[in-house]
């Protein structure tokens, strides 16, 4: 009967979404503001990637938010998982995990620094190709949790962790600031350097260094949040 | 031909996001709400980037083979907004099923039911 | 993709739920390719299929398997 009532209503919010949306015609090109980005971002910015220039530049206050958000989150399951050891139980033998096998092991070693490479040209080239900042971090994420789950006593240091991440957010704060001071219009996140041209790697001014920032502090974020999750599953048992 | 496009991919969008509700509204355990929260959440990241598709148009990047010439793109703005929705949904997730796990410790059980202490 | 959203809804196996949420974005990734959003499926590639996943396999490790009515 409840369930009834749910879909119910369901249906009743599904019909007037549909209602709204097929207004808009799909596949129809509109004018907005996408074609004053899609103007200005390869002629002032040298910029190829649009999505890039949007999301650093253009939108750049927003992603510092964003980033701060993912910290955040990352300081909050510290908070939330923290549980001080006690004295008499250590590792609880029936949660604990079994070693991974052999061929897992070779693997995750034969794979690492190829996803390494990978997420770091990823990020690298987040202004020339697709990609950026926040998918080089996540691939480098994946990277450490191929060798979390595969060596029981690899360990991530969260000292150098934590510095990576904060190193990471004061340059784009930093770089931001240091628009604020050298632009020429004296505004936040304001581009400074040389922009060089079109699809050349040294193009774009600061959204490359930027970019290159936002790649680390997300992949250490990450890292940290996965750390912080495995190494529960480590050590957790039920009191 | 074109009106009924409209419909499937618009519908499917919703579809997907209503049915991510439903899990949230009818299931009783901890990690089935948070799996209907990131079902909804790909429901409607599905839905933005294709209200900027355009028909033709390629994907908003000036790689050297369409630099210099007038070539139709699709909408960047909605496609950097999913961007950062993705990674923030991942966040929340995470944090969604830390404190799962954490309830989990505290009363030995997922389901809402069992749980005394969130009810009044 | 909507078989597998509804999959993940209705199976009581909380494992093969995830798998289902994976395959979600694994198909997700695919559409965002298809409509010339390569930055998006590339985000939603490495974080839906990969990370969102072992965090939802670690979460039921710590808790229960099955879901019991």
């Amino acid at each position: 009967m409840k369930k009834l009532v749910i879909i119910s209503l369901l249906l009743v919010l599904g019909y007037s979404l549909m209602n709204t949306f097929s207004d808009i015609e799909f596949g129809k090109k509109r004018e907005g503001i996408s074609s004053y980005f899609l103007e200005h971002s390869p002629d002032d910015l040298q910029v190829a990637n649009t999505v890039t220039a949007i999301v650093v530049s253009f939108r750049g206050f927003d992603t510092l938010g964003e980033v701060t958000v993912l910290f955040l989150a990352a300081t909050a399951m510290g908070t939330i998982l923290f549980r001080r050891r006690s004295k008499h139980t250590g590792l609880n033998p029936q949660r604990k995990s079994p070693q991974a096998s052999r061929i897992v092991q070779a693997a995750g070693k034969l794979l690492f620094p190829a996803i390494m490479i990978l997420g770091a040209y990823v990020f690298i080239h987040g202004h020339l190709t697709p990609g950026g900042g926040f998918q080089g971090g996540a691939i480098i994420a994946t990277g450490f949790l191929l060798l979390l789950i595969s060596y029981r006593q690899f360990k991530v240091e969260h000292k150098y962790v934590t510095w990576i991440e904060s190193l990471a957010g004061l340059s784009f704060v930093t770089i931001g600031l240091l628009g604020m001071i050298l632009g020429p219009h004296n505004s936040f996140l304001e581009n400074f350097l040389n922009v060089g041209s079109l699809n050349d790697l040294l193009s774009g001014g600061v959204i490359a260094l930027v970019y290159i920032a936002v790649g680390f502090k997300v992949g250490a974020e990450l890292t940290g949040i996965l750390d912080t999750l495995i190494n529960i599953r480590e050590t957790g048992d039920i009191d | 031909m074109n009106q009924i496009l409209t419909y499937s991919v618009y519908g499917s969008a919703i579809l997907v996001m209503l049915i991510g509700i439903y899990a949230v509204l009818t299931k009783k355990n901890l990690i089935k709400i948070v799996i209907g929260l990131s079902i909804m959440d790909s429901g409607f990241n599905l839905l933005l980037v294709a209200l900027g598709y355009i028909k033709g148009g390629t994907a908003p990047i000036f790689s050297p083979a369409v630099a210099g010439k007038d070539v139709l793109m699709v909408d960047p703005v909605p496609q950097a907004l999913v961007l950062t929705a993705i990674v923030i949904g991942f966040g929340v997730t995470a944090v969604a099923l830390s404190l799962v796990i954490r309830l989990y410790r505290k009363h030995n059980t997922i389901k809402i039911d069992e749980i005394k202490t969130l009810k009044w | 993709m909507i078989g597998a959203a509804i999959y993940a809804i209705i199976t009581k196996d909380l494992i093969f739920a995830t798998i289902g949420t994976s395959l979600i974005s694994l198909a997700l990734s695919v559409i965002f390719y298809l409509l010339h959003a390569p930055d998006v499926a590339l985000t939603e590639a490495a974080i839906g299929v990969a990370l969102s996943t072992i965090v939802f396999v670690i979460a039921v490790r710590n808790t229960k398997r099955y879901e019991e009515d």
